[in-house]
């Protein structure tokens, strides 16, 4: 049950001066169940490509199919499919619309044609699985709340909506850390709660490594680089610094001890480092 | 040292939209001296942006007093002139971009203040090469990447020949390279043109750059002093939803463990020399 883009192109303002090609032949296949980051610098092709995914973009060539339908199609099985994969955007302010909280997560689930009881089951749900207390924020008015409180109405407006896939573009962008972690939180849990699968679009390295276990490296409309984010972020430094990447924090401590001979592993998690440093010193201290 | 800006007792109330009066600032007082690099960290709310509104009187203060060059804030008369001694940039670069090409929109604001042509030309050309996106002059602006645009907006800020720059969160949109741009041309402005700086920021390893970090928790100043003063409050910082810079955490989670390490670890090189003594 994937998502499978098979040779996608796509220029902006073809055929003027300002034409500008954004993604260039990109074949790619994401399974249900995945967690894929996708980095890659500003005018990368990034938020090209997961337009394309939600069918919010159709190609100008090749194809995007989501469960064998492709989502270019006009008719009920393409509405269904495109249905299935929900975005979140940078900006939550930009795809929060309604007077109240409660009927801005209502709209997607009453536009798929549920039933009263039903749009409210899936209103209350959504809520209470990103942390909003249904009697304190259903009837407030979405734009007087926090821009973490507002990303989460804009994440429960799209899980409502129950995708089997998910992109994030930018969640954490302008959050503080503990309204970072707790998005992130939220998204790992309907993750392996409901094994959808999750597309995030970040700047942050620190997130990529963390959370995903694929990574896609996008630079010039094309992906450069495609595999566990442990083993990029280890084996094609070069090609990332090249792409206006970087390396996640905890790798270049890592360098920084190897370089004065505490034989350390690269690893992702600082606690896993940690025991490294506690262990590399007992032995010394054996010695 | 001379304080450039002279913050007391300094509260800002609001009433918003419900009809409930909201105490974005209890009690601020500060003082900033010419050509210091402060940082303001804190949660969401907890009024780092309010009070950087401040500072070029965005807003005014409901109780206490915000001195700027000397000038108070809340004096209409002074309005102008305190703008022109301090100068924003926000986080979105595209929201302040005004002109189709890079020089004009760099010359908006010594325009706008009536400078004759001939020094609006000059301070362009400074002020292009300070943040160095000369050879950009003539570009437009959309076509920049994040960072670059970012530093066009830093240019335009400082054509007007500011004594400080306040920066809001100008690195959360940038990707790293973008931030890396940034944070060398704000320490650059700083240390060689000597323009005052604040910078709020939730990246703890940029906050670090700064000669003092002034940490924020509902509307008061929580925490205060060098990057290593503050980031040794491991606790505090937790607690006020803040993280540390990783060597920090390291440095801290392996002092709980037994290992004796010094206070104020706060980069890789710092942690990595007193381990291996």
């Amino acid at each position: 049950m994937p998502i499978k883009l098979e040779n996608v192109t796509f220029t902006y303002m073809k055929g003027t001066p300002f034409e500008k090609t954004a993604l260039q032949n990109v074949s790619l296949q994401i399974e249900k169940g995945e967690f894929v980051a996708v980095i890659g610098h500003t005018g990368s092709g990034k938020s090209t490509l997961v337009q394309h995914l939600s069918g919010l973009l159709h190609p100008q060539k090749g194809t995007v199919c989501v469960d064998g339908i492709d989502l270019s199609a006009k008719n009920a099985d393409a509405k269904k499919a495109r249905n299935s994969v929900g975005m979140v955007f940078q900006y939550p302010e930009h795809q929060i619309f309604a007077e109240t909280v409660y009927e801005d997560i209502a709209f997607g689930p009453r536009n798929k044609g549920l039933q009263p009881d039903e749009v409210d089951r899936a209103v209350r749900d959504a809520m209470a699985f990103v942390g909003l207390d249904f009697e304190t924020f259903a009837q407030r008015s979405p734009f007087r709340l926090s821009g973490g409180q507002m990303r989460r109405v804009a994440i429960a407006g799209v899980i409502a909506m129950e995708p089997d896939y998910l992109i994030l573009d930018e969640p954490s962008a302008g959050l503080d850390p503990r309204a970072r972690d707790a998005v992130f939180t939220e998204v790992m849990a309907l993750h392996k709660k409901r094994g959808m699968a999750v597309i995030l679009v970040t700047h942050n390295m620190e997130e990529a490594a963390q959370y995903a276990s694929r990574l896609l490296v996008i630079s010039g409309g094309q992906i450069i680089l495609d595999g566990k984010p442990h083993e990029i972020f280890t084996g094609h430094r070069e090609e990332l610094v090249a792409a206006s990447m970087d390396v996640p924090q905890i790798y270049k401590l890592a360098d920084c001890l190897k370089e004065h001979g505490l034989a350390v592993d690269y690893t992702p998690q600082l606690a896993a480092l940690e025991r490294q440093i506690l262990a590399l010193r007992r032995a010394q201290h054996a010695d | 040292m001379q304080n450039l800006i002279e913050i007391k007792n300094l509260e800002h109330v609001y009433t918003d939209t419900d009809g409930n009066e909201v105490k974005a600032l209890a009690g601020v007082s500060l003082s900033i001296a010419k050509g210091e690099f402060v940082a303001i960290i804190g949660a969401n709310g907890s009024g780092k942006s309010t009070l950087a509104r401040h500072l070029n009187a965005l807003l005014l203060p409901t109780a206490g007093k915000c001195i700027v060059a000397g000038m108070d804030t809340a004096d209409d008369d002074n309005l102008w002139n305190i703008r022109q001694h301090v100068g924003m940039v926000f986080q979105n670069p595209d929201n302040q971009i005004v002109a189709a090409i890079v020089e004009e929109d760099v010359a908006f604001g010594p325009e706008n203040i009536g400078v004759p042509p001939a020094e609006i030309r000059t301070r362009v050309n400074a002020a292009l090469a300070a943040v160095g996106m000369t050879e950009y002059a003539k570009h437009a602006p959309h076509l920049l990447s994040g960072g670059q645009k970012q530093r066009v907006a830093i240019a335009g800020v400082l054509a007007l020949e500011p004594d400080c720059i306040v920066l809001d969160e100008p690195t959360a949109m940038l990707d790293p390279r973008g931030r890396a741009e940034i944070a060398a041309t704000v320490k650059k402005l700083n240390r060689e043109k000597h323009i005052t700086v604040v910078y709020i920021t939730h990246y703890m390893e940029e906050a670090m750059q700064a000669d003092r970090i002034i940490a924020m928790e509902n509307g008061k100043i929580k925490l205060q002093g060098t990057p290593k003063e503050v980031f040794a409050h491991v606790k505090e910082l937790h607690a006020m939803g803040l993280e540390t810079p990783l060597s920090a955490q390291a440095a801290y989670d392996l002092r709980q463990k037994g290992v004796k390490l010094p206070e104020g670890i706060t980069t890789g090189e710092e942690l990595t020399e007193e381990l291996c003594q």
